[in-house]
């Protein structure tokens, strides 16, 4: 069997809204899976459903072809996007107390060491910056040797600096064989971090694939970026472009004979960009709104 | 199993004791009570006096007997005499008037309210009745003192329990703890338990403390058995602390959770006898406090500490408070949520 988890048509209802409406997919064992979406999309509901601790309206969740049961528990680790540990306990306490509500458990000083832990052992968790209060989050989550690990935007409200070294601790948990389903509404993060997305708007899956092929399907090669008022007044306006944040962008196959379009016309080069599109060009392409609205 | 039971109650322990601040309060709050109930408010009656009445059918009227028109002298009606009879022993009644078949009075030689009392009541009869019995019985006053701590004890143990477990289990609710255990194979059933075990260990060990620091600075009485003071306020623990779990099983706000339990303490507090004596007030009052585990618990504990009753004398209680606490557990663990 490859297929480690199976959503099947889920749908799950709150008063006066349907936040998710008939998800259906299946995340392959060693993958990372990422559901992306914006805030609101119905991504973290989902995710509780995957997890077993909200009840679908409709549909069903199977994990290793079978409904969840309470052998489930043992074998994942979960990360909450926002959870309080037990006041007054210590990293150390933190972690101890959880390896003991499980029957099986990791070596804690490999998993200390992974997880970068070692300094702040006997710090109230209380006390913790944002960046080592996630690490401490995943290793909690890891403390069970899990096959399954759950993240839910992970990094949200991270630095930059402490993201990117998050970033780099779940390349190191893959490596040891681990499936990861994330939620996150950073599309440079799905773009590093995962194999396959589905992206997630209003409770429906609006694309699924590979980040890179899922980009190529949808644009050409790339995307030519030039302020608004950088385009000369009187100018005929250009082809086959889209107004953006004060950016006119044209999508091209190849950029020179745009270049030589935007000398023509007398257009201003000095702050002119060429990128690849990615993940949030696609987002905003197929929803017509920003990923952070 | 408890592996996990255990690891949740030792955080929850240590939770408790490195919060200095609330510890500090679980300890001193009881005894500001003790000190402050015992010598600066001692309750005196409007009434001159106050005499206790056994009748038949329950019912005080001046045909029963010329005494019961004596105006500014409050009248109670009991049904046990022996309780009765002891009352006049520690001088919470000045006089005792039986107006059962064969009419008799008891009045203490060793309280003075009660030779007063006693010259009233002939006065009232003079010519107008055969005088009832004289029977004496004689004991020095009971002291509010003495009255008073087994039911500031519970009291406390009272509070310690609603809030104790409550106020937490809602904060831990709100703030996320609780969905990430749940996320763990420990079952409703086993945090439960973690923390009915964490909380009846405070409650008891607070309540030692408070027992001993009240036996260095208060002169009380402690007639009755140990074993059987310490089972009535395990029971009575047991029950408060399962209350206070219902009250937490679903409310995700702890204001809303602070608002319930006062809603459940204070008439547990006035209702329950530990300040004043539930004798003498209205029917529906008395009726109502039965309901309360509290007033079962002080009422246990008041007679193991002031009438000597051993464990076979307060079992009927005990039994009781036993009961009610497995019915509210059961209760609460039925209306728990995790979220």
């Amino acid at each position: 069997m490859t297929h480690l988890v199976e959503a099947r048509e889920l749908v799950k209802d709150f008063p006066g809204v349907r936040a998710v409406d008939g998800l259906s997919f299946e995340v392959r064992r060693g993958q990372c899976f990422g559901l992306l979406g914006p805030n609101g999309a119905g991504k973290t509901t989902t995710l509780e459903m995957l997890e077993g601790i909200s009840r679908p309206t409709a549909g069903e969740v199977l994990y290793q072809g079978r409904p969840l049961d309470r052998a489930f528990r043992e074998e994942i680790g979960i990360q909450f996007q926002s959870t309080a540990l037990q006041d007054f306990q210590t990293v150390c306490e933190s972690l101890r107390m959880f390896a003991s509500l499980y029957r099986r458990t990791t070596d804690l000083d490999e998993l200390i060491a992974l997880c970068n832990l070692s300094e702040i052992l006997d710090r109230d968790t209380r006390k913790l910056s944002g960046g080592q209060r996630q690490r401490l989050l995943l290793a909690i989550a890891l403390v069970n040797d899990p096959l399954l690990l759950f993240l839910d935007e992970p990094t949200t409200g991270l630095d930059p600096q402490s993201r990117r070294n998050f970033w780099g601790l779940i390349e190191a948990v893959r490596r040891r064989g681990k499936t990861v389903v994330l939620t996150t509404h950073y599309m440079e993060e799905a773009q590093r971090l995962c194999d396959e997305v589905v992206i997630v708007d209003r409770g429906r899956i609006i694309a699924r694939g590979r980040p890179q092929e899922l980009v190529q399907a949808h644009f050409p090669a790339v995307v030519v970026r030039l302020p608004a008022d950088a385009w000369p007044s009187g100018a005929p306006p250009p082809p086959a472009s889209d107004l953006r944040d004060g950016y006119i962008e044209l999508f091209t196959e190849e950029v020179p004979p745009v270049l030589e379009h935007l000398k023509r016309v007398g257009a201003n080069l000095n702050e002119l960009k060429v990128e690849t599109p990615n993940l949030e060009d696609l987002f905003l392409k197929l929803t017509g709104h920003g990923l952070r609205s | 199993m408890w592996r996990r039971v255990l690891a949740i109650l030792r955080a929850r322990n240590r939770e408790f004791y490195r919060d200095k601040a609330g510890l500090g309060w679980n300890i001193i709050m009881p005894f500001l009570m003790v000190f402050g109930f015992a010598f600066i408010f001692r309750a005196e009656p409007d009434d001159l006096f106050k005499v206790a009445v056994l009748t038949g059918r329950g019912e005080l009227s001046a045909e029963a007997s010329p005494f019961l028109a004596t105006r500014h002298v409050t009248f109670v009606s009991l049904s046990e005499p022996e309780s009765a009879i002891r009352k006049v022993e520690r001088h919470q009644v000045d006089l005792l008037l039986d107006l059962r078949a064969g009419a008799k009075y008891w009045v203490n030689v060793h309280s003075a309210k009660g030779y007063l009392a006693e010259r009233l009541l002939r006065a009232a009869y003079a010519g107008a009745a055969p005088l009832p019995a004289r029977q004496t019985v004689s004991g020095e006053a009971l002291r509010y003192v003495d009255w008073v701590l087994p039911g500031v004890l519970a009291m406390n143990i009272m509070f310690s329990s609603l809030w104790g477990v409550g106020w937490v289990i809602v904060r831990y609710r709100k703030n996320g703890v609780l969905r990430r255990l749940q996320a763990t194979p420990l079952s409703a059933f086993e945090f439960l338990s973690a923390q009915v075990l964490s909380r009846l260990a405070v409650v008891l060990s607070a309540s030692v403390i408070v027992y001993l620091g009240a036996d260095l600075f208060l002169d009380f009485v402690m007639r009755g058995s140990y074993l059987a003071l310490f089972l009535v306020y395990v029971a009575g623990a047991l029950c408060l602390i399962s209350m206070g779990l219902i009250v937490a099983a679903r409310l995700r706000t702890e204001e809303l959770a602070d608002g319930v339990l006062n809603l459940l303490a204070w008439p547990m507090l006035l209702l329950s006898g530990v300040w004043f004596s539930m004798d003498g007030t209205s029917p529906a009052a008395q009726v109502i406090s039965e309901i309360f585990p509290l007033t079962h618990m002080v009422n246990a504990a008041r007679r193991v500490m002031i009438d000597g009753s051993g464990l076979s004398e307060i079992l009927p209680e005990l039994a009781l408070l036993a009961g009610m606490g497995l019915l509210l557990l059961v209760t609460a663990a039925r209306l728990f949520r995790w979220d």
